[in-house]
């Protein structure tokens, strides 16, 4: 057993056993004072690092190079992944922001019988950063209809899409499927579920993984579970909880009775997640706008990268150097570069003047 | 490099999103959804089953009676108390919630549910208002 996973696991237990214990004596705390705390430390706690990240220097042009740099006309540059306009750096961030471009291009390296090397594309990583992404992108937004009266259309669309497929399992033993069952969430869980266990089951993964990365891991899985708990198990009552998430966002707070704890081990999990957002690495949502190996030009050939934040050095130039003390040299017999313009004899006379 | 102004631009605009509940819903208050009860349901009192179960599982509830008449051809329900029902949402709910608008539709446009119910059933089946 690995101390790091087991603690992150441990954390999320006692997280939601806290949540399940305390929820019923004190509900506003969890379902009030806690989710404004959350939402006050994310921003502010967001805002600070980002302004942090500004203020921090770029003393050098290290933007990576995926291809041909633009050179002599008649060889192709490679526009995107070597940009040299602004344009050419745009579609680089959007590509890598909405595709994930870089993680993309991870490869594995492998030693082949005789020796010979090869390159293999690591294409399952990629794929399920993507799904998790997106589909932790759709949950967000489509529980928008919690905190918006009424609910805009554009949510009630998503809402459709997600729920497109209808899958309904109905047997004696087994009944699933109603309310519509939405893709995202599972989706997340079983994305969440396999970059965790990624992490666990590849024995290099699990030698570079700590704490700060299971933890959000498990925390969201434990988000997403908990949430289709509520939503095909064991049911709740929704109308009582939009309530409760209305009063928040109108700041008349209110708690309706009897929601179920399950709900607010759910709400606890988000008001965690939000809080430990800014300081933990989910900051790459902020980050990757701001990195310089993919937001510069790749133009270090045709303009100097002055550091901006050099401040201003006192030089002492050895001409400066000299004609302070040329005549001492010539005295000591030192070489000088500029010999005194008179004889050392003249130089007294020019002294007395 | 003078990126600041863009970078606070960004964090502007990153709050401003996260904060769109907040304010796209200034100035609203949004109760919770008062469903009304007929006479007719009021002078039955109580449903199928508890009120806490029917507010959490009545869609669950509404699929099993329809496999069960659809696909096995049961059309008698027994609830816990021993009282039997037909196994109709036409005949059976919406005889005493004949007030589809006052009843089912609030709390499903409050919480923005669609349900398919109404693709195939007419959702007031005596003509009465």
């Amino acid at each position: 057993m690995n101390k790091f996973y087991m603690s992150s696991l441990l954390a999320i237990f006692a997280l939601a056993l806290i949540a399940w214990v305390g929820a019923p004596a004190l509900p506003w705390l969890f379902g009030i004072v806690l989710p404004y705390l959350a939402v006050a430390v994310f921003v502010v706690g967001f805002v600070r690092r980002v302004m942090g990240w500004s203020r921090s220097a770029v003393p050098f042009a290290i933007p990576t190079t995926g291809g041909q740099q633009r050179s002599l006309p008649w060889i192709k540059q490679a526009k995107f992944d070597n940009p040299s306009s602004k344009t050419g750096v745009f579609v680089r961030m959007a590509l890598e922001i909405l595709t994930f471009r870089s993680l993309f291009r991870n490869t594995r390296m492998k030693m082949n019988e005789g020796n010979r090397l090869s390159y293999h594309l690591e294409i399952f990583l990629w794929l399920g950063a993507l799904a998790f992404h997106y589909a932790f992108l759709v949950t967000l937004l489509r529980h928008m209809r919690f905190f918006l009266e009424p609910v805009p259309g554009a949510i009630q669309m998503l809402e459709a899409v997600d729920g497109f497929f209808r899958l309904e399992i109905l047997y004696d033993s087994v009944q699933f499927g109603l309310p519509g069952v939405y893709m995202s969430g599972l989706v997340l869980l079983a994305a969440a579920a396999y970059l965790f266990l990624r992490r666990l089951f590849i024995a290099n993964m699990r030698y570079i993984s700590l704490p700060s990365d299971y933890f959000p891991l498990l925390l969201i899985m434990g988000i997403a579970f908990t949430g289709i708990l509520m939503r095909y198990f064991t049911k709740v009552d929704i109308a009582a909880i939009k309530q409760l998430a209305m009063g928040l966002v109108t700041f008349q707070p209110s708690i309706p009775a009897a929601i179920s704890p399950v709900f607010y081990i759910h709400l606890f999990f988000v008001s965690v997640l939000l809080a430990y957002f800014p300081f933990s690495k989910l900051m790459h949502l902020g980050g990757i706008f701001l990195s310089p190996t993919r937001n510069m030009l790749a133009n270090t050939r045709e303009v100097r990268h002055v550091n901006p934040w050099n401040y201003p050095v006192k030089v002492h130039t050895y001409e400066a150097y000299e004609n302070e003390f040329r005549e001492k040299m010539v005295e000591a017999g030192l070489p000088v570069d500029k010999m005194p313009e008179s004889a050392p004899e003249e130089m007294t006379e020019e002294e007395k003047e | 490099m003078n990126d600041k102004k863009w970078i606070v631009l960004g964090l502007i605009l990153f709050v401003g999103l996260f904060s769109f509940p907040f304010w796209f819903n200034v100035g609203k208050a949004a109760p919770a959804p008062e469903v009304v009860l007929t006479e007719q349901a009021k002078a039955a009192k109580e449903c199928v089953m508890p009120t806490d179960f029917m507010k959490t599982e009545h869609m669950q509830l509404l699929d099993v009676w329809r496999l069960k008449v659809v696909r096995d051809g049961v059309s008698q329900f027994v609830n816990a108390d021993g009282k039997e029902f037909d196994m109709s949402l036409s005949n059976t709910c919406l005889d005493c919630h004949s007030n589809k608008a006052e009843f089912c539709d609030r709390c499903h446009n409050y919480a923005s549910v669609n349900p398919y119910c109404w693709d195939c059933h007419i959702d007031n089946p005596k003509g009465d208002k």
